[in-house]
């Protein structure tokens, strides 16, 4: 209790300190910001490359994207950043070497949350409705073209709920990176809380990161109205911009609203995939 | 024991044991005990958040978002900074730690489950005149969780795979063990490998038994 009163007590004195330590918690900040975006963007790709090998026709493609898959999934986050941060230096001469830091944050989360999200993409293909992959051979499209042309676009919209909710489990996995060496925010924070004491570091980290959340939340709710419009599902981005601060993990349209057999498929597109890691 | 091989099975023998009896062991009493907390503080708050008026209810909502959307491992090092006076041990602390992240979840499973009771079960239960508390008890919540059972399952797993979180509060699970061997005897190739090789021999398993109650389920 003691902690609690004096924060508000020291409320000024460490705000004052912030500021002055300004450009190291700015630093950190930007750091996560990048191990954020770029361990995302090296998890998406990974996604759309495995969740798509995981459908295709060939069974050994399918094999071996079922495997790497079901190997990052299962060796755990931590694991996976501590075996490029200390077992890949020590591998003998062909192989071993050190990467940088922020390398090892972005390819770790990139890595392990790739293979969760690829899970998503595979799910989400899959819950497409049947007539539309019979509308592609009704139009004898090309298996290549029916999947980027009329799969995909549907796909897209049902996957970003989950996307949305994998994005913000890697920012929070981020902090992780701290432990090897990386001087994110966590670490600036941890560093701050020398002169601030505990209460207020952490207070202050968790709301950086709750800030830096959401937006996630709001730039994912906008991509996801983007495409529910663009396959015809929903208003326009201009129309709808409350939407952008939907919490995630709610449905837009409410319980009861007439098009609750849709929002049941989605639903269910969420917790059998990427709504719920495993 | 030679460090320049790819792979010494000597390091491989000397860890194992260690790895098994006491990383994993401490790994699975965090998992095991996490998932019940969890599952029964997940329950509540699915509850709580149903059936209050909206003064309780907002206050109860942000919590849990903002417990969601803030990192495990700064969680787990407040907790510890903060409660280590008033706790015997560390592990109590992270197992508590992440079992009320996880019950942020779980309570949101809960609440996607008992949406699924379909409203003419809620009839039903009016027009029986059953009793609210019975109409939950026996009616609602036994549905609700038959609809839930694989996703609870899955975050059980998830928290499994996040048990090494704790590496940060210094509780001897799997990966701090395999971390304090590799830093005591500067190799670190065996007992990291062995330590996600043992994540994967379990958490897989676990996962096909998962869908398998799934697809037996839907």
């Amino acid at each position: 209790m003691d902690g609690v009163i004096g924060f508000f007590q020291d409320l000024g004195p460490n705000l004052a300190l912030v500021g002055e330590r300004a450009p190291q918690i700015l630093e950190g900040v930007l750091i996560t910001l990048a191990m954020m975006i770029l361990g995302a963007l090296l998890a998406l790709v990974i996604s759309f490359v495995f969740g798509i090998a995981q459908v295709v026709r060939y069974k050994v493609v399918r094999g071996v994207a079922r495997v790497f898959v079901e190997f990052f999934r299962g060796t755990s986050l931590v694991v996976q950043l501590f075996w490029l941060a200390f077992v890949l230096p020590q591998l003998p001469y062909p192989l071993g070497f050190q990467l940088a830091p922020l390398a090892v944050g972005v390819i770790a989360l990139g890595l392990n949350y790739g293979a969760y999200g690829a899970e998503v993409v595979r799910g989400s293909i899959g819950s497409v409705p049947t007539g539309q992959y019979e509308a592609i051979s009704a139009l004898s499209l090309s298996p290549a073209r029916g999947m980027f042309r009329i799969v995909i676009p549907q796909a897209w919209a049902l996957m970003l709920p989950s996307l949305s909710n994998l994005w913000i489990q890697l920012l929070k996995g981020s902090a992780i990176a701290s432990s090897v060496t990386l001087y994110d925010l966590f670490f600036q924070v941890e560093q701050l809380r020398d002169r601030t004491g505990t209460w207020f570091a952490y207070v202050f980290a968790l709301l950086a990161y709750y800030l830096i959340a959401w937006l996630i939340v709001i730039v994912m709710n906008g991509l996801e109205i983007r495409a529910k419009h663009k396959i015809g599902r929903g208003p326009a981005l201009r129309d709808s911009w409350r939407g952008l601060f939907q919490p995630p993990g709610t449905t837009r349209d409410g319980k009861r609203s007439p098009r609750v057999a849709k929002n049941k498929a989605e639903g269910k597109a969420a917790t059998a995939t990427g709504g719920v890691p495993a | 024991m030679n460090n320049q091989s790819w792979w010494s099975w000597d390091h491989a023998a000397a860890v194992f044991p260690d790895l098994i009896l006491e990383g994993f062991k401490i790994t699975l009493l965090a998992t095991v005990l996490g998932t019940l907390i969890a599952l029964v503080l997940g329950l509540v708050v699915a509850l709580v958040r149903r059936s209050s008026p909206a003064l309780i209810n907002a206050p109860v909502t942000w919590v849990v978002e903002f417990i969601r959307m803030t990192p495990l491992v700064v969680q787990l090092v407040f907790a510890n900074l903060v409660l280590s006076p008033y706790f015997d041990s560390t592990l109590a602390i992270g197992i508590w730690v992440l079992g009320i992240h996880y019950t942020t979840y779980m309570a949101e499973v809960y609440r996607a489950g008992i949406d699924s009771v379909p409203t003419g079960q809620w009839e039903a239960a009016t027009a029986l005149s059953l009793p609210r508390m019975r109409t939950w008890r026996a009616v609602v919540i036994p549905q609700a969780i038959r609809n839930t059972l694989p996703a609870l399952g899955n975050y059980a797993i998830s928290m499994f795979k996040e048990t090494p979180f704790f590496v940060v509060i210094y509780i001897p699970e799997l990966v701090r063990v395999a971390q304090d061997y590799g830093a005591a005897n500067f190799r670190y190739t065996e007992a990291i490998t062995l330590a996600g090789l043992i994540f994967l021999a379990a958490s897989y398993p676990t996962s096909l038994l998962i869908r398998r109650l799934e697809k037996k389920l839907a």
